[in-house]
């Protein structure tokens, strides 16, 4: 699926952002600064779960892209949406629920395990299973029939010998 | 072996009746969950300096078209336009136009040299735009005399079009979205 790179990349940023280079920042910054870095801080944070739901959500004007990974004027325009919206205290889904409500459930780049959706989720599980069945199969057909051969073989071999 | 006669077009059928159901459908036509909402409120300034309250124009019939200076297809429809703000000059009609991605100049310019006297409001950080669920210009949506969205149109608007919407929403009274407990959906 086209998603999974952009989805190891979220996960990728959802592990190493929130917790990672703020707090390095923190450690490294002089004890006089202190109060300067504080809002950056916030800032940072917010920065990240603003490109967290961006992730999330289809750019309307490229299609192809997330808001988060489009450089669309259109994104943009969202993304100071998404930062401005998480500062008025919503919540991430309050702000995706905006969004849906307004495009559709198109917006978003992950359909919701829902109805006739679950064939996306569930499709590569079972050609997944379905392939791993069939390598099985077929291995052990062809154990088989090297065990057969190699048995006629020495059959042959020890009627030879007599 | 006989599981393999069955499992090719086991797995086969599935797939190819899921191509078939994809790839025959128009991807630009995206459904919107517009349609029977009431229309997002905004207050925005006009090309003429003004403010410009949507609140203000409930009880008319407004077309809201958003455009831009730079969009080509903006261009054959804005005749159309023109010519519906002369048909319904004396109905509850309210043409409105939303400057989507625009400066204010190349939008003034673009009304002086095409015509129409209908307000143009600027949309800043495209809120407007956004809250509408506008993908990108030409969009125009309908909206009644209650206040609630009933139609929206992606890309141009047709002659015929237009004027099939307008009429079938001047022709609805106020309030009777509530008196008949239908809703436009």
């Amino acid at each position: 699926m086209t998603a999974s790179p952009r989805v190891i990349a979220t996960l990728v940023t959802l592990t190493l952002l929130p917790g990672g280079w703020p707090a390095a920042f923190a450690e490294a910054a002089p004890q006089g600064q202190q109060t300067v870095t504080r809002p950056e801080l916030a800032d940072a944070e917010l920065e990240a779960r603003v490109r967290e739901i961006a992730s999330t959500l289809r750019c309307p004007t490229c299609r192809a892209l997330s808001v988060q990974d489009s450089p669309s004027g259109m994104a943009e325009e969202m993304r100071g949406l998404i930062r401005e919206q998480l500062r008025a205290g919503r919540t991430p889904d309050e702000v995706k629920a905006y969004f849906v409500e307004r495009y559709g459930e198109w917006i978003l780049l992950k359909p919701k395990a829902e109805g006739f959706n679950w064939t996306v989720w569930l499709l590569p599980v079972f050609v997944l299973a379905g392939g791993l069945i069939f390598v099985v199969l077929t291995a052990r057909r062809w154990v088989q029939q090297g065990q057969a051969r190699a048995a006629a073989l020495t059959e042959r071999g020890q009627e030879e010998d007599i | 072996m006989s599981w393999k006669k069955i499992l090719i077009p086991a797995t086969a059928i599935p797939i190819v009746a899921l191509l078939a159901y994809g790839l025959t459908r128009d991807p630009n036509l995206i459904e919107s969950p517009l349609p029977g909402h009431a229309a997002f409120e905004f207050v925005a300034p006009t090309l003429d300096g003004d403010t410009l309250s949507l609140a203000d124009l409930r009880g008319k019939v407004v077309v809201v078209n958003f455009w831009a200076s730079w969009c080509i297809a903006c261009i054959d429809e804005h005749a159309h336009f023109v010519e519906a703000e002369r048909r319904y000059a004396d109905a509850d009609f309210q043409m409105l136009g939303v400057v989507y991605q625009d400066t204010p100049e190349n939008a003034r310019r673009w009304m002086q040299r095409m015509g129409g006297s209908w307000p143009n409001v600027m949309d800043p950080g495209s809120r407007i735009a956004i809250d509408y669920g506008v993908y990108g210009v030409p969009e125009t949506y309908f909206i009644d005399k209650d206040g609630r969205i009933a139609y929206k149109q992606i890309g141009p608007v047709s002659r015929m079009l237009l004027r099939q919407r307008v009429d079938s929403l001047l022709a609805l009274s106020v309030g009777h979205a509530r008196t008949s407990g239908s809703q436009p959906r």
